[in-house]
């Protein structure tokens, strides 16, 4: 049995979130998602590693939330959205992982987004049916 | 009959539910990008629909990932707004359609649209950012409101050709509808960026620009895209984008541009604003 390959496996720096990648992590992003509910959340910073229990996250799953290893979760199958609900809430935001991701400091990784703003209203300046102020 | 007025696209960033309920939507990084909304608001208040009809994607408010439809439609009386786990606080419930949302589920499924009705749903931010920036954040809100989701989170996720003709199937069940009432089509998400990942933080202008200039004047450009080939260019969150066709598949073809409107960045994020006014009888 094999997971089948798709033509997106070989965009750079990127994990579709697709059934393949979904299969395995799944106790992980249901733990997450419980995280829409503010009890659970504190339930989980009270003691994160039992929390992990209650949700059957073992082994390398586990020892990644309790590391708080953003990439290494993403890796392993975490799906941003779901793993956002454990990031934003401990200080993480999303742009903080995007920097760990790529390891630069938020400060770069939103710096370089910030350089685009003079592009895009230079370009739209010249564009007669865009908005323009 | 009822009658389908126009439609916006628009992205539904969680940063600007926040610049709202903070009040910072003057400041130097968010007032070009809101003040590019005011034509919009103008058209909208003009338009002056009964029901929008707001085409997203959850993000893991009411749908977990055991049950993940492709194509979903709100057919309730009301839908609640949520804690999504990340600080957005919730906003006042919505007053949907029923009656509506049930003529449009079975006139889908006469067109082969098998869509998933869901006579419960909670909406996330996802449905209300666009309803915020375009009407304020409201208490009661001023328009009845019927979510449409459309899976672009957990791959295979529906093509950007059949999110098209399903707005042609929307449009055709709008226009059958035999309450006069008027029906504007919000079309969210995108434009380009990647959460996840090394190539986290990409934004693709030139893209983006392309898909806003061909959404408008010829859809059917952006069908010759495979999804995976729209996530290369617009990165995999840029996937959403797709959600435009929606809208646009609605309208009729020769549909009268009102009003373009792009900013980058909003988080990590391009966002574009797009305009359409109806010309279908």
């Amino acid at each position: 049995m094999v997971w089948k390959s798709h033509d997106y496996d070989d965009i750079p720096g990127t994990y579709v979130f697709d059934g393949g990648r979904s299969h395995k992590p799944y106790a992980l992003n249901k733990m997450f998602y419980s995280f829409n509910e503010a009890q659970n959340r504190e339930e989980f910073d009270r003691d994160p590693a039992a929390y992990c229990d209650k949700y059957g996250v073992k082994g390398e799953f586990k020892a990644a939330v309790i590391a708080q290893d953003y990439l290494g979760m993403l890796r392993l199958g975490a799906n941003i959205y779901f793993m956002a609900k454990m990031a934003v809430p401990r200080g993480v935001s999303v742009q903080d992982a995007g920097a760990q991701f790529q390891g630069i400091t938020t400060e770069e990784f939103v710096a370089r987004l910030l350089a685009k703003r003079e592009e895009v209203e230079r370009r739209i300046a010249q564009e007669k049916d865009y908005w323009n102020g | 009959m009822a009658k389908l007025v126009g439609g916006i696209t628009t992205s539904h960033i969680p940063a600007v539910g926040n610049a709202i309920a903070s009040g910072t939507t003057q400041e130097p990084y968010w007032k070009r990008f809101f003040d590019g909304y005011e034509p919009a608001k103008a058209w909208l208040q003009e338009a002056n629909p009964d029901v929008v009809i707001v085409v997203y994607n959850d993000h893991g408010l009411n749908f977990f990932l055991d049950k993940v439809p492709t194509f979903a439609l709100g057919c309730a009386d009301h839908y609640e707004n949520a804690d999504e786990g990340w600080g957005l606080q919730p906003v006042a419930p919505f007053t949907g359609d029923a009656e509506l949302s049930w003529f449009l589920a079975e006139s889908l499924i006469e067109q082969e649209f098998d869509i998933c009705t869901c006579q419960e749903m909670k909406v996330d931010h996802g449905f209300v950012n666009p309803l915020r920036a375009l009407y304020g954040t409201c208490d009661p809100w001023p328009v009845k409101t019927i979510p449409l989701t459309v899976n672009t989170v957990l791959h295979p996720v529906p093509s950007a050709a059949r999110c098209l003709k399903l707005g042609r199937a929307l449009g055709k069940a709008i226009a059958d509808y035999p309450e006069d009432l008027r029906v504007v089509i919000f079309g969210t998400g995108g434009m380009s960026h990647q959460l996840q990942g090394e190539r986290a933080g990409l934004i693709n202008v030139d893209f983006d620009l392309e898909c806003i200039d061909n959404i408008a004047r010829d859809p059917e450009w952006m069908t010759q895209f495979s999804n995976a080939e729209i996530m290369r260019r617009a990165g995999t969150e840029g996937i959403e984008t797709i959600m435009w066709l929606v809208m646009r598949g609605a309208l009729a073809d020769e549909a009268k541009l009102i009003h373009k409107h792009y900013h980058a960045p909003i988080s990590n994020t391009g966002a574009g604003v797009l305009v359409l006014e109806n010309t279908a009888a």
